[in-house]
């Protein structure tokens, strides 16, 4: 998506990233950035919380006003609902998980090899 | 190496996935975009004059219907009687965690029709606009964006708000 914004800030449309990705976002670079701090997957703002998301999209509106050039990263001040403990569950890698992990890569390399031979059959 | 987590510091997603893709078995890392210089367009009219389009990173609702070929394509959708429920399941985010049952939470029609009804921005176009996360880079810059830029100078777009998942 910052690769979006690159393209449109080209064209002369101002956009503004809303997401919770904030090294991934700020290491492509883009030009206005309202970073949510919270789990993958609600960057607009927590499930039906429709105070913080509304606050969430007006903090969007101002920055894009309010930005005087490239990379301007804003932070929303709106907290994960359930605490912090979501923090450690993404891509989670510990000693009780890590030969589960090596038997999954093992299975999806051989689910690739597989589907790379049914194509070149095809 | 430890991971860092501490509370209330931002996770570090780019080392989270390497690590992650390594104990799978993988050895190249994956390269994430980055750029020295970032192009910045100043708004061409106040907010209360400008129309507003959204653009997403997930797919239409329904789910794969050829294969997966169609949730790779850039796609649009109506930005009044929006499904209420676009595909997310291929995507990469915290299903442990958290869900997308409210489509508000990663697609703010709601936030914004209101924002539009109180005059603090001109309007919303008649399409949002969906451009499927890829792993490929080169097709994301020479094909999936210019076709965003497209759409959204038929649409009279003046501003975009970008929700990746």
């Amino acid at each position: 998506m910052s690769l979006v914004a690159r393209a449109l800030e080209a064209e002369g449309i101002a956009t503004v990233v809303v997401g919770s990705a904030r090294d991934i976002v700020e290491h492509c670079g883009v030009p206005r950035f309202l970073f949510t701090d919270f789990p993958l997957g609600n960057p607009a703002g927590p499930p039906y919380d429709r105070a913080a998301q509304a606050a969430i999209a007006a903090q969007a509106f101002d920055l894009l006003e309010s930005a005087k050039g490239s990379r301007t990263t804003v932070q929303a001040p709106q907290l994960w609902p359930d605490g912090e403990g979501w923090r450690r569950v993404y891509n989670y890698i510990g000693p009780e998980n890590r030969d589960a992990l090596r038997a999954e890569g093992a299975a999806r390399r051989e689910r690739q090899a597989a589907d790379k031979r049914s194509l070149a059959a095809s | 190496m430890v991971d860092s987590i501490r509370e209330n510091s931002p996770v570090g997603y780019m080392e989270r996935t390497r690590r992650y893709y390594r104990a799978l078995g993988y050895n190249n890392d994956y390269n994430w975009s980055h750029y020295d210089d970032v192009p910045f367009a100043a708004p061409k009219r106040p907010l209360s004059e400008s129309r507003v389009t959204i653009v997403t990173t997930t797919s239409p609702p329904g789910g794969p219907r050829d294969g997966d070929r169609m949730l790779k394509e850039v796609w649009s959708g109506p930005t009044t009687d929006t499904p209420s429920d676009l595909y997310t399941a291929f995507m990469s985010w915290d299903k442990e965690t958290t869900h997308t049952r409210d489509r508000e939470s990663y697609l703010p029609i709601l936030a914004l029709r209101a924002m539009a009804a109180e005059g603090r921005i001109g309007g919303l176009t008649e399409r949002f606009h969906g451009v499927p996360t890829t792993y490929s880079q080169r097709r994301t810059v020479e094909r999936d964006a210019p076709e965003i830029v497209r759409r959204c100078r038929e649409d009279a777009a003046d501003v975009a708000l970008l929700v990746p998942m």
